[in-house]
């Protein structure tokens, strides 16, 4: 079993147990574990699963080889990439309008004053609670029932749009969950930088301007990159009401040719794009926090 | 239907309204989440262990299911069992020498939200089994446990303490990610809810319903779930 304390392990031989401090603080090493031999139960194991792995991506790429139709190739891996770029441009623009949402609703909700606080609870608790997909449904076509009247004020462009719909649903239920992370990160910050920042006689603005938010941003770093993980995969929901992003492109090229291949792209897009998002976070939150590290 | 028809006798149980069908809805909603939950929790446990082991090639199988199965999108997750898993099950059962055989969308369902809900669960598993001291495993040794037996009896309870407050959000999690198997014609509250809207126009009331009871299920579980933690956590109130 690995211990918590990856630090400590790091200098210690593997399958040691924790080791010690004594009190001159010099590092007191256990006895090594006893090996037992090279191909241990949990090495077959191991290693039979890893098989099946193999054998299952093996499988696929066979599948995908000998099912290969360079007409369904060429046909439908642009649509593909088009959708894919679909995808891109509505995560980007909810989860920018989403975050210029977020920004108030957090500030409500850490505002103190119980109406704002409890309207932005209330929010939250609303988009948080109910499926994006309902969400959407009832936007999508909840607004075809107020076709006139949406007319009438000269909102109807807005909601005749399926796109536009997803993007305006997507963004309401991104701003809620942001807003939580952007509220739990100002409310982690502790409160000592607030008593430090009246006592060297900063404004209340000032301290939360200079002090608190910088330090909010980094702790908000890791939960905002993954409400953007979360929004690409669920920007899959779009294509259920007809919008041709990524999702929308793949079920078509099935749906037109009943080939499955066009879902193992899909899902091979789907775990690059967020790996690299993942990887790419990890970097920005090594070079943000590089200051607290010794 | 007519369009000034009441909202409740839109809504009423019973042929007339749509209440009974919302319900029934509803129910299989629950059935779904309820039924993926043991499979998803133990599938999560297992991979935590395996990623928890000093054994690289454990590791790397935790790896590739986490990373498969939190990364794709969990809709794709559901097609890739519902019209993937068929003709695999399809191909090896003929080879076996069987008939015909087909995946249901409810067992289709389950396969994938307890995909989904092992590679999440994983994670929030292995930071409560990192997170439990290992002096305890030192300790259950010297009592004379068997590694099984220490990993039961000693470290689950606790593990399970410190892992409830993640179980919880996904549990929520995984409530509303049942809505997906609509798209796959099982019929949840939001398929009824879509069947509804088909055939009374009236899109907006119906969907707001459909939310409501969502919202209602996700105060319900986390009231209980609020219980479950206060009770996991009566040994430690002092701490």
């Amino acid at each position: 079993m690995r211990e918590a304390g990856a630090l400590d392990t790091a200098a210690a031989p593997p399958a040691t147990a924790t080791p010690a401090r004594t009190q001159s603080g010099a590092r007191a090493r256990p006895a090594p574990v006893a090996s037992r031999g090279w191909l241990t139960r949990q090495r077959l194991l191991g290693s039979g699963l890893l098989a099946l792995w193999a054998a299952a991506f093996g499988g696929l790429v066979w599948y995908a080889v000998s099912t290969y139709d360079a007409d369904i190739y060429s046909k439908y891996l642009p649509r593909l990439v088009d959708g894919l770029g679909v995808t891109l441009k509505l995560v980007i623009i909810s989860i920018t309008l989403g975050a210029l949402l977020a920004i108030p609703i957090a500030l409500a909700r850490v505002s103190g004053n119980r109406v704002y606080a409890s309207t932005a609870l209330g929010y939250g608790y609303l988009f948080r609670g109910t499926p994006l997909l309902a969400q959407t449904f009832l936007v999508y076509f909840g607004a075809g029932q107020f076709n006139e009247e949406l007319q009438a004020v000269g909102l109807w462009w807005l909601f005749r749009e399926a796109l536009y719909c997803v993007i305006l649903t997507f963004t309401l239920n991104t701003a809620a969950y942001q807003a939580e992370i952007f509220a739990g990160a100002i409310r982690a910050v502790p409160k000592g930088q607030w008593e430090a920042g009246r006592a060297v006689g900063l404004s209340e603005a000032t301290i939360f301007r200079r002090i608190i938010v910088p330090q909010a941003m980094t702790i908000a770093l890791r939960p905002f990159g993954n409400e953007i993980i979360l929004m690409i995969k669920g920007s899959a929901i779009a294509s259920v009401v007809t919008v041709f992003e990524l999702m929308g492109e793949t079920r078509l090229a099935y749906s037109r040719t009943f080939d499955f291949t066009p879902y193992l792209w899909a899902a091979v897009f789907y775990l690059v794009i967020v790996e690299i998002l993942r990887r790419v976070w990890d970097r920005i939150e090594f070079i943000l926090t590089r200051h607290l590290r010794r | 239907m007519d369009e000034t028809q009441s909202v409740f006798s839109l809504l009423a149980l019973g042929a007339g309204g749509w209440g009974d069908e919302l319900l029934i809805g509803a129910t299989l909603t629950i059935t779904l989440a309820l039924t993926t939950l043991p499979f998803g929790l133990l599938l999560g446990f297992l991979v935590a262990l395996a990623k928890n082991s000093n054994e690289p090639t454990l590791v790397a199988n935790g790896q590739i299911f986490t990373t498969l199965f939190r990364g794709l999108p969990e809709l794709l997750t559901l097609f890739l069992v519902y019209y993937g898993g068929q003709p695999l099950l399809q191909a090896v059962w003929s080879g076996l020498g069987g008939g015909y055989i087909e995946v249901s969308p409810f067992v289709a369902g389950v396969i994938a939200l307890s995909l989904v809900l092992g590679a999440f669960s994983s994670e929030v598993f292995l930071s409560a089994i990192r997170a439990v001291p290992r002096g305890q495993d030192e300790a259950s040794h010297a009592l004379g446990l068997s590694p099984v037996k220490g990993l039961c009896l000693v470290k689950l309870p606790q593990i399970i303490r410190i892992a409830l407050p993640g179980l919880s959000n996904l549990w929520l999690v995984l409530l509303k990610d049942t809505s997906l198997v609509s798209v796959i014609a099982l019929n949840d509250l939001l398929r009824q809810t879509n069947i509804a809207v088909g055939s009374t126009k009236q899109p907006f009331l119906f969907y707001s319903v459909a939310c409501l009871i969502y919202l209602t299920l996700s105060l319900v579980s986390s009231v209980g779930l609020g219980r479950l933690e206060t009770w996991a956590q009566k040994g430690q109130r002092d701490a």
